[in-house]
């Protein structure tokens, strides 16, 4: 007993200096990483003194089932949607985190009360509210003539074009039924029913022949900027992005937005689990989170963020008008219902598949 | 004639067949022993994950783990028994079970592959478990009137027992019906079939073009002199060295609507603005990058073959009176077999087994199997994943079969 106290001691000596000294935070890349990179990974390196290394994955989530099956865990913090997080936390891959230690908003609201309520979960604490929204190409259109409602996007009439859809179920859906004149309060009671699924389909139906479908985030403004599309479903932060930093002539239509929210897990056997709950406390103050909206036109989770949004970095052009969470854009708006899609998931995105390949 | 009868020894008095036998034997341990890394190599890399994904397939603990009780009920219970009290009480005590362990959503994630919409009913269920009191058929039909449903407690008393053909029934697009036998699913939901024999269809679609191609091209640089032939050799690999992803969007950037092929067609007036063609984000576009992603692998065995083909055989066959058709077809193609075959069975299996340039290119309708595979893997359904991945593996086993038994394997010659 004694020998395997000095062993584990004398281990433990020589593994923890070597292990404080860093965390692993895997994001999904692009501009998103740079916003967190920016607001989060740096000022805490800097703060605390531990080295931040920043990793990147399509989708975050995919590895951390895969390594803490494999008990090979080499992330300490990961960046995953809600929908994945309530997943991960009910299959115990990732830890609880409690909300309640959480330091507290910058005007002194517990934690608790000062994200937007439902966004907390047992075991993620959300960092910014994104939203897959409608983009377009305003040189396309006459100068005030462009769309301006979800249900522009499936009229190829009033405006012909390519329209770039999302290869995937969720959004989609939910943007088809809401285009098709389904307030935002009843599409997913009807997305539950056979008949809504089949009102979902026959509206995507419509633009089918003219769509091109896309798969990564990055992919929209692309398709935007070499005028394959003319319009396009995207991640309203990746649009953005593309129009301010690279000057492009994209605007974003807010009716009919679905919202979801993103945070910081820590998957369970993480290697730095202390350093890891420490970055995840400071990343999720009110000040860090209101930094990344600056870089990224995601909308903070905190209330307390909101008025210390500053400009767009490195401009005088406030930030606010280009978030999902600003009242003058919620206007026509959807929460994604994470609970629908943890059930539904599978099974119409294997329609969804079935939909792409049936001709 | 002396005849000696005396057995014949070494030197050193041993009898000489002793040994050359201790000899051979200890040549082949270190035979042995050389090639042992690569074995444990391949052991570790190759047979045990493989194995692993394999078993997966039809191996799904996730609800029987934390199900004893709807598992002994089940087995005292055959088929088609009605769920009494006592199934209703194994449930209930099963919740509970889960709540402890943190598996409600493990185990309804598994009831979710069978009966979609079932996962939070068990997240929410086992979330007030302990609140549940007898009778436990009114309080968890009260619960949740789900709960009563023939299909979940079919998908239960399947899911009861790790060892399930599920995953295989969604791959051949069936599911289980409520009296427990199989049916097909929706229309709307069948992909997997069609699909299955749509990528064997574009494998070999590809592959031939693949052969067409590369024929003439490997045949040139078999005859023309090394020095020639080594710089265009290099041009047959230099897109080989480059990487798969920057190839595949190279190919976005000149065959996209607004792309250079596109516009150049359109300066010269063969098309018009309007009539720009599709040929990219759809099956034509899978076909031509996969093509262009898989010539070499054809190119580089036809020309390890062609290269020792002597030129003397055909120029026999001339002199003896064959005409040009007659001696390629006769004397210079069944040489070059064993280069096809080689080149041929690549190619297909590689593109079989394709996904990221399908995802890129391939828009809706040149999506292949392996993009279904994907996307379960990144729906972390494992066991899905792996039943389809088994399903490809069998149907590439199969030809390599028919190739075996057509063609004959020893004939393959890749270099």
């Amino acid at each position: 007993m004694k020998k395997l106290l000095v062993l584990s001691t004398a281990l433990g000596g020589f593994a923890l200096p070597a292990m404080a000294q860093e965390i692993t935070v895997m994001g999904w890349g692009g501009a998103y990483t740079h916003s967190q990179t920016e607001a989060y990974l740096k000022p805490f390196a800097a703060q605390s003194g531990i080295k931040v290394n920043s990793v990147d994955a399509d989708n975050p989530a995919t590895p951390i089932k895969a390594q803490v099956d494999a008990g090979n865990v080499t992330i300490d913090v990961a960046s995953v949607e809600i929908a994945d997080a309530v997943r991960l936390c009910d299959e115990g891959l990732i830890i609880p985190i409690d909300a309640a230690a959480l330091p507290a908003g910058a005007d002194g609201t517990a934690a608790t009360d000062d994200f937007i309520a439902g966004t907390l979960t047992e075991c993620m604490i959300p960092t910014d509210i994104f939203s897959t929204v409608v983009a377009y190409d305003a040189s396309k259109f006459p100068e005030g003539a462009g769309p301006t409602t979800i249900a522009d996007f499936f009229d190829l009439e009033k405006f012909p074009g390519k329209r770039g859809v999302k290869k995937g179920a969720k959004a989609t859906l939910e943007m088809a039924l809401m285009a098709d004149g389904v307030p935002a309060a009843d599409v997913y009671a009807l997305l539950e029913t056979p008949e809504g699924q089949d009102r979902a389909f026959a509206k995507l139906d419509t633009i089918k022949k003219d769509a091109v479908f896309w798969e990564a985030g990055a992919q929209p403004p692309q398709l935007l900027a070499d005028g394959e599309v003319t319009m396009t479903m995207g991640w309203n932060g990746r649009i953005y992005n593309a129009a301010v930093a690279e000057n492009k002539p994209f605007k974003i239509i807010w009716d009919g937005q679905v919202f979801e929210w993103e945070g910081y897990v820590i998957p369970k056997g993480a290697p730095n689990e202390a350093a890891a709950l420490d970055f995840v406390k400071f990343a999720t103050s009110s000040e860090p989170l209101a930094k990344a909206a600056e870089y990224i036109s995601y909308g903070p989770p905190r209330k307390s963020s909101a008025p210390l949004v500053g400009n767009v970095f490195g401009t005088d052009v406030p930030m606010s008008p280009n978030l999902p969470t600003s009242p003058e854009n919620m206007t026509n708006a959807l929460g994604s219902d994470l609970d629908f899609w943890v059930d539904r998931d599978t099974e119409l995105g294997e329609r969804y598949n079935a939909w792409l390949v049936s001709n | 004639m002396a005849e000696t009868t005396a057995p014949l020894t070494t030197a050193d008095g041993r009898p000489l067949k002793a040994a050359l036998a201790k000899a051979q034997s200890r040549a082949k341990r270190r035979a042995f022993l050389l090639v042992l890394p690569l074995l444990l190599f391949i052991l570790l890399t190759f047979a045990i994950p493989i194995g692993q994904m394999l078993q997966r397939s039809v191996y799904h603990d996730g609800f029987s783990k934390t199900s004893p009780n709807l598992a002994a009920w089940f087995d005292a219970n055959p088929q088609g028994t009605a769920p009494d009290e006592a199934a209703y009480a194994a449930l209930a005590a099963d919740l509970v079970l889960m709540k402890e362990n943190r598996l409600a959503g493990e185990a309804g994630t598994r009831i979710n592959y069978s009966v979609p919409g079932t996962r939070s009913l068990f997240t929410a269920s086992a979330r007030n478990a302990d609140d549940l009191t007898p009778p436990f058929k009114e309080a968890l039909l009260a619960a949740d009137r789900k709960w009563g449903e023939p299909l979940i407690w079919v998908a239960m008393r399947e899911a009861a027992s790790p060892w399930t053909t599920d995953f295989y029934l969604t791959g051949l697009d069936m599911q289980r019906s409520a009296d427990g036998g199989v049916e097909k699913v929706a229309e709307t939901n069948r992909v997997y079939l069609w699909l299955y024999v749509k990528t064997f269809l574009l494998s070999a679609v590809i592959t031939g073009i693949c052969l067409l191609l590369a024929f003439p091209v490997a045949h040139m640089l078999a005859t023309l002199p090394m020095a020639k032939a080594n710089l265009l050799m290099i041009l047959v690999l230099l897109p080989f060295w480059t990487s798969l992803l920057v190839r595949t969007t190279s190919w976005i950037v000149l065959l996209q609507g607004q792309g250079v092929v596109n516009s150049v067609l359109v300066s010269l007036g063969i098309i018009d603005e309007s009539g720009r063609l599709a040929m990219i984000y759809n099956q034509t576009g899978t076909i031509i990058v996969m093509v262009h992603i898989l010539l070499p692998f054809m190119v580089l065995p036809l020309y390890s073959v062609m290269r020792v083909i002597p030129p003397s055989y055909a120029r026999a066959a001339r002199s003896l009176g064959a005409t040009s058709w007659t001696t390629f077809r006769r004397i210079y193609l069944p040489q070059t077999l064993p280069g096809i075959g080689a080149g041929v069975l690549l190619v297909f299996i590689l593109a079989v087994g394709y996904y990221i340039t399908p995802a890129l290119v391939g828009g809706a309708d040149g999506q292949l199997f392996s993009n279904q595979i994907q996307f379960h893997m990144t729906k972390s359904n494992w066991s899905q994943a792996a039943a389809l991945a088994a399903m490809l593996l069998a149907g590439v086993l199969v030809l390599y079969w028919l190739y075996d038994r057509l063609i004959g394997i020893d004939k393959l010659k890749l270099g």
